[in-house]
């Protein structure tokens, strides 16, 4: 049970900055996500907040308390790695002991949380076993089982699941879910799998580059991003993009002329940005197909997705995927027309952040 | 198996020519290598009789000799080749030049003289065993073997905790001089020892560390040789492990003992495998530390018999063999180790 607060955190390695000054809260007992592209600090803040990697700058508090100069062992976290860095020599028993051997736990106690922690991984047949002689998702719930047994404050998860093969990550994904409302302990977990963070997450931290993009709750983020990137980043398959210029901006939208496909009227509240370029974003599932009343875009059809209950259309002039329910009859070379409702259009400016909107009746999660 | 093993060749109906090549190629090396270890576990059973034999024998090939009684020793024996006794095998009590006085074995006290010319020495196939036991009875092999025995292991354990200590901590901390240091360690490879000799037997001498077997194992204790292959293996851990045991709370104490040494334990194998070799085999070193026979290794005490004025050949051969035989043992059961530790520690 604890919180955890990063007060603009840096890290530099020598003169390359990898964070540039973060900062966000995490509550007691919430299941934070970070997410991003490979490459963009996620497991290094990881690695700061639990204490393998330094902090340059700034402060990491845990339960209000500063940290920064406390050994990995003692900020009372465990961490759960990528690789599940499981000690090969040692059975699955002596794996989950371990922890507890080096704080002089008495024996009789660290055998009765071994024996508590395998009963919920279902561990139990594998304790006198070495981790080779399991399957990589056994493994990982020694990995897990071996921060369990700690009983730490905050429990730290290093893109856990990218080892599994897909139909095991979805199981695992439930279990670690289940896992959380059970011991209800704070939880932060790194991936670079947007469907990972959409499902487990109550909160999502996007970032970018040693930066915190958007943080906030899942459908917050898909339904509000509050950039081009987060847009982009979240939601799959990703947002369609339509770059424009504004010809006309007043008090009940904008109207973004974008080339060879004609004027888009939005409701971004734009008050004199004429002549501005801008982009406009719509989900795939946004956009409607056929001759609706407003925004029509004609493409011609370079690849359809057939997927049973759903359909992707994807088109070329402009470049746009569109998701269809049920199965189309749409083929390949096809000129088809499509609608982009206005209320669900998304306009970010240059510099990729979404502008406001002119007040409206009826929000776009409505539509959803 | 075996036999399927020794008789596999390449050509399906026939010996093709590859396969003669092959096994005459094989079986040359085999005599090369094996031939004079044989020899030297044959003659390592011959009598000093049987050393002196010439043309030199493979077998412990040697005159037969017989006790008789109010005779202080053995006497040869001889077959007679002509004259009255032609035939008869007679023991030679002794000669003096051209004649021999010999009794045979009907009536000891008969004096039959004869030319040596008429004799032929009765050779026979005989083991002297007692080469072995008069070691262990004349001369102090027992504390010679214990000698070696006890600087061997206590200096390859030795070995083995510091050079996998420095290996440790060159391997996984990240600190300034890492580099630097290491270099160093190696660049000591291309001292030849022989140049560090005398500075090291004063550092000896100043630590009143000759004619102690500390003497010999400290100075062994630590090898860039082992540092190095250790290093090397322990590169290949990954570093999650260290800091899933940091995040377990083990201290780096803990950390070495508890998960790089099990984990290092093929490169330690080897380079336990090498120390053993090394100190067991150890010469130069020990010959000038060491100058008191009661702190004598094996190899000392070989070099010890052989005399300015006569060598005891068949004792030396048989101490050999006694030298030899627990270095083949240990490299015989552990050459599996040798052979992977080798390869996955990337060395030759």
């Amino acid at each position: 049970m604890a919180t955890l607060n990063l007060q603009s955190v840096y890290k530099h390695f020598g003169d390359i900055g990898v964070i540039h000054g973060v900062s966000f809260d995490v509550a007691d007992g919430e299941f934070v996500v970070f997410v991003g592209p490979s490459g963009c600090g996620k497991s290094t803040l990881l690695r700061m907040i639990c204490g393998l990697e330094s902090v340059s700058e700034g402060e990491v508090q845990i339960d209000g308390v500063v940290v920064n100069d406390v050994p990995a062992a003692r900020r009372g976290l465990a961490l759960v790695f990528q690789s599940y860095a499981l000690y090969p020599h040692m059975t699955v028993y002596q794996n989950m002991a371990f922890g507890l051997e080096n704080l002089g736990t008495p024996r009789t106690e660290i055998q009765m949380r071994v024996a508590e922690a395998a009963r919920m991984l279902q561990l139990e047949p594998f304790l006198q076993r070495k981790p080779t002689a399991l399957s990589g998702g056994q493994r990982q719930r020694v990995a897990i089982g071996r921060a369990i047994v700690r009983e730490p404050k905050v429990f730290l998860f290093d893109e856990p699941l990218s080892n599994l093969d897909a139909e095991l990550r979805v199981g695992m994904r439930a279990e670690l879910a289940q896992l959380h409302r059970r011991l209800k302990t704070t939880m932060i977990y790194v991936t670079h799998d947007q469907v990972e963070a959409m499902t487990m997450a109550d909160k999502i931290v996007v970032l970018r580059a040693g930066r915190v993009e958007q943080v906030g709750p899942p459908l917050e983020l898909y339904n509000h991003p509050a950039n081009q990137f987060v847009a982009g980043f979240i939601g799959s398959p990703r947002m369609n993009f339509l770059a424009g210029r504004v010809t006309s901006a007043g008090r009940d939208g904008a109207v973004i002329e974008v080339p060879n496909v004609g004027a888009i009227r939005t409701l971004a509240s734009v008050p004199g940005a004429v002549g501005k370029e801008m982009t406009i974003g719509i989900r795939p599932e946004h956009v409607l197909q056929g001759n609706g009343l407003e925004n029509r875009v004609t493409g011609s059809v370079v690849n359809v997705e057939q997927l049973g209950g759903l359909s992707y259309v994807h088109m070329t002039d402009p470049a746009m995927t569109v998701q269809l329910h049920g199965q189309t009859r749409v083929a390949l070379g096809d000129r088809t027309e499509v609608s982009l409702p206005v209320e669900a259009i998304h306009v970010f400016d240059a510099d990729g952040v979404n502008v406001p909107r002119v007040a409206v009746a009826h929000p776009v999660a409505a539509r959803a | 198996m075996i036999a399927r093993m020794l008789m596999a060749r390449r050509g399906r109906a026939g010996w093709d020519w590859t396969d003669w090549a092959s096994y005459v190629y094989l079986v040359l090396g085999v005599i090369l290598m094996f031939g004079p270890v044989l020899w030297l576990a044959v003659s390592s059973v011959k009598s000093q009789a049987g050393l002196d034999v010439f043309p030199p024998s493979l077998l412990p090939w040697e005159q037969a000799r017989v006790a008789v009684p109010n005779q202080p020793s053995p006497l040869p024996l001889f077959r007679v080749t002509s004259g009255d006794h032609a035939g008869e095998t007679l023991a030679q009590v002794r000669r003096i030049g051209l004649q021999a006085q010999l009794v045979s074995a009907i009536d000891p006290s008969q004096i039959i003289r004869m030319p040596t010319k008429d004799l032929q020495p009765e050779m026979r196939v005989h083991a002297s065993w007692s080469n072995y036991s008069d070691l262990l009875a004349k001369f102090n092999f027992g504390l010679y073997f214990f000698n070696s025995v006890f600087i061997t292991i206590v200096a390859t354990v030795l070995t083995l905790l510091v050079n996998s200590m420095a290996a440790f901590a060159l391997s996984k901390y990240r600190f300034k001089g890492r580099e630097p240091v290491f270099l160093v360690m190696l660049a000591t490879l291309m001292i030849p020892p022989t140049i560090v000799l005398v500075p090291n037997y004063l550092i000896a001498a100043t630590l009143g560390l000759t004619n102690s077997l500390w003497g010999v194992i400290f100075p062994a204790v630590a090898t860039p040789t082992g540092v190095f292959m250790l290093r090397q293996y322990m590169l290949t851990l990954p570093d999650d492990l260290l800091e899933a045991a940091r995040m377990d709370n083990a201290s780096e104490w803990r950390i070495y003992w508890r998960i790089v040494l099990p984990l290092s334990a093929p490169a330690l194998a080897v380079l336990a495998i090498f120390s053993v070799m090394w100190r067991w085999n150890d010469f130069l070193w020990p010959m000038v530390v060491l100058s008191r026979s009661e702190v004598f290794t094996l190899p000392i005490a070989l070099f010890s018999f052989q005399g300015d004025l006569q060598t005891q050949w068949q004792y030396l051969l048989a101490m050999t063999v006694c030298t030899l035989v627990p270095v083949t043992l240990i490299f015989i059961f552990l050459q599996r180790y040798i052979t992977q530790g080798i390869a996955s520690a990337g060395v030759k």
